[in-house]
């Protein structure tokens, strides 16, 4: 544990940065204007685009050094794919990822390696995302090997272990299978793995909601505490705003494809702006029967729109309880509030 | 234990309900000695964590329970006066649907994909109201109107693959309440659903049952949900209800430790978070090897010596309120020091 937080994890800006550009002060990732659409194609000899999923439209966001940024929507409003973007597991049509100052989306194929390995990903899932056929201590240790990372075999050994401790397990577990683990422990697996490395930003993509309520806190706290320890940045993607509320510095909102409103936790969740926010905070029933049935719902109209076929103008007019004609013409910038909050809307006032 | 000696008051009143499943490892004793009861109109929550054994006490009150490997080993289940573990099946399958409405989790596979969804819903209503095609024709359209389906009529024809999520589950809910039942039971009717489709589902259903006087048996893993609509609250873990209370009174003063840490492990909406969560440690244990006595007490911090060598009963806290837990007298929601989190 010493080790790791001695190491090159608080390192400073642009250690791996190939070109020697320093990104700006405590930024480590900058996304801006990101667009992701995926090709609709008809025919099969001659296959030819008649359409796109636009399942990433235009997004632009920071996340800085040690920081949590939540990135909260439903099914649909593209939150993963964006995860999978930074992490080159999706094709980017159009913007800029910067990773500690240089630009993912250009980088030659052999640095991009390198700038992986200061990345991590959690996925969502901790049965689909473990090879099955690989013991605990391989899985781990697969990103020491592929990134070279240790020298000999008794120092693979011991950051194997060194790592299934960190999160929580027993090393003596590490000859046994992922069937092998519950839910939880997979889960601290998946965590380990993102670790091995020793990444400075980590994109957890919906960490918890396949846990159990009681499980869900154990995994959320030591997320916390790694944090804590080694200074590592999260893009936190989840539906579930109340743990999002616990664990982020900002949060984002998204709807199909486009971030709607983005602010610092205590003002989004304090003042939130955008018609969307106000609807989905108010749909998150609170464990609490005395204030829970004194709460307002607004409950939305209708579904969300197929990101096929997006309606003209606002991405949310179809459902919005205050739209106007405008809303269904373009889709409103970004106005600037204070408390570093952004809300993407016609009818937003201070 | 405050079982009622008669039914009378009674909706449904389930008494010693065991169902156990036989598999490789053992027996798996999924629903043990549990007893609940639900007055007509009113909705009761059954809360709890994946494998706690909710969804089963939901199957075998329908009966449902696949056997092998599952099967009710002993209990009585009530309902306006009959027992329906001593029914035959044909007239079990006349409770079901008709008196007994029940809404599964996965609306896409709870609905079968090659028959329209007006079929679905006049085959429950000629079956069980024994309505003509065209009357019951006539009914499917009201009754998807009545769940806020927008161009009810036309819809009739759709397959469900054809809907999207939050509609499948409303057309669920559509042929629940078809024969306009005196129970309907939701299992986790919105869990596989997004946050905003949930709330309209949820409000929806809670509507529809009240405004019908349906009794409501809301099984559900969310804390938020039971604390919106369910007017009593039982608590289940390993098989067993811990803890029964009213919805007001569960929140505000729990008597039982896995209520307690299901409270404290939850971050909340509406509130500043402290620091840390405070997480129930350990893990849920496998149905196979539960741990002498109590099953929690591996992961309880008031668990003295005795909850090893005996299983608790059900001590009556206060009138209407009963925990399942031999310390309940010291247990309590305050904030207190905390013990060094275990890691």
């Amino acid at each position: 544990m010493t080790e790791m937080t001695q190491d090159s994890l608080t390192a400073p800006t642009g250690r791996t940065n190939p070109e020697g550009r320093t990104s700006p002060d405590g930024v480590i990732l900058e996304v801006r204007d990101l667009s992701v659409h995926f090709p609709i194609t008809r025919g099969f000899l001659f296959q030819r685009q008649v359409g796109a999923v636009k399942a990433v439209d235009g997004v632009s966001f920071t996340v800085n050094r040690g920081e949590t940024l939540g990135l909260v929507g439903e099914s649909g409003s593209g939150k993963t794919t964006i995860g999978r973007a930074i992490m080159h597991l999706a094709e980017t049509t159009g913007g800029e990822i910067l990773f500690e100052g240089s630009d993912l989306t250009k980088l030659p194929r052999k640095e991009i390696r390198a700038a992986r390995q200061r990345m991590g990903i959690i996925f969502q899932d901790p049965y689909g995302s473990l090879n099955p056929r690989m013991t605990a201590g391989n899985i781990v240790g697969e990103p020491l090997i592929v990134h070279k990372l240790t020298d000999t075999k008794a120092e693979y050994r011991s950051r194997v272990e060194e790592l299934l401790i960190t999160v929580g397990l027993n090393p003596s577990m590490t000859n046994r299978f992922p069937h092998e683990f519950s839910g939880g422990q997979r889960q601290r697996l998946g965590i380990a793995r993102a670790l091995a490395a020793r990444p400075a930003f980590i994109v957890c993509d919906e960490p918890v909601s396949a846990l159990d309520v009681s499980i869900q806190a154990q995994v959320i706290n030591l997320l916390q505490d790694l944090q804590a320890e080694m200074g590592v940045a999260y893009l936190f993607i989840a539906h579930d705003l109340s743990i999002v509320r616990h664990i982020s510095e900002r949060v984002a909102v998204m709807y199909l494809g486009k971030i709607v409103e983005i602010a610092t936790r205590e003002e989004i969740y304090a003042n939130p702006k955008h018609p969307y926010t106000q609807a989905l905070l108010s749909a998150v029933p609170v464990p609490d029967p005395v204030i829970e049935r004194q709460r307002e719902r607004i409950v939305l109209r209708g579904d969300i729109p197929s990101p096929l076929n997006p309606p003209s103008g606002c991405v949310f007019s179809t459902r919005c309880p205050i739209a106007t004609e405008e809303c269904s013409v373009a889709m409103p910038e970004f106005t600037e509030f204070p408390g570093d909050h952004q809300v993407a809307c016609f009818k937003a006032t201070a | 234990m405050t079982q009622q000696s008669d039914t009378a008051g009674h909706l449904l009143d389930i008494r010693g309900l065991a169902t156990h499943f036989a598999t490789e490892a053992g027996i798996i004793k999924a629903v043990d000695d549990v007893s609940l009861y639900l007055d007509e109109g009113e909705t009761l929550g059954l809360v709890g964590e994946s494998g706690c054994g909710k969804s089963v006490t939901a199957l075998s009150i329908m009966r449902l329970v696949q056997s092998p490997p599952g099967q009710i080993v002993s209990g009585e289940v009530w309902f306006q006066g009959q027992d329906l573990l001593a029914l035959s099946e044909s007239g079990m399958r006349q409770v079901r649907g008709r008196d007994i409405g029940m809404i599964f989790q996965e609306p896409m596979t709870s609905l079968n994909p090659v028959l329209t969804i007006g079929r679905q819903l006049t085959e429950t209503l000629e079956l069980h109201l024994r309505m003509s095609r065209s009357a019951a024709a006539a009914r499917a359209g009201e009754l998807l109107e009545m769940v806020g389906i927008p161009d009810a009529g036309e819809r009739l024809s759709d397959h469900p693959h054809q809907m999207s999520g939050g509609q499948r589950q409303r057309v669920m809910i559509a042929i629940a309440l078809s024969c306009n039942p005196k129970l309907l039971i939701a299992d986790e009717p919105t869990t596989a659903l997004d946050v905003t489709i949930q709330a309209q589902v949820l409000e929806l259903l809670k509507s529809l049952a009240s405004d019908l006087g349906t009794a409501l048996l809301i099984i559900t893993h969310n804390l938020g949900v039971v604390a919106r609509y369910a007017d009593r609250v039982n608590v289940m873990y390993s098989g067993k209800i811990r803890e029964s209370a009213s919805a007001l009174d569960l929140y505000a003063k729990p008597r039982h430790p896995y209520t307690v840490g299901l409270l404290k492990s939850v971050p909340r909406l509406d509130q500043e978070s402290e620091d840390r969560l405070q997480p129930i440690e350990g893990e849920i244990p496998d149905g196979t090897s539960l741990p002498s006595g109590c099953a929690f007490r591996n992961r309880c911090r008031w668990a003295v010596e005795r909850c090893a060598e005996e299983s608790p009963p059900m001590f009556d806290v206060e009138e209407g309120h009963q925990s399942c837990c031999w310390e309940w007298e010291r247990v309590h929601s305050a904030p207190e020091v905390s013990e060094a989190p275990a890691s």
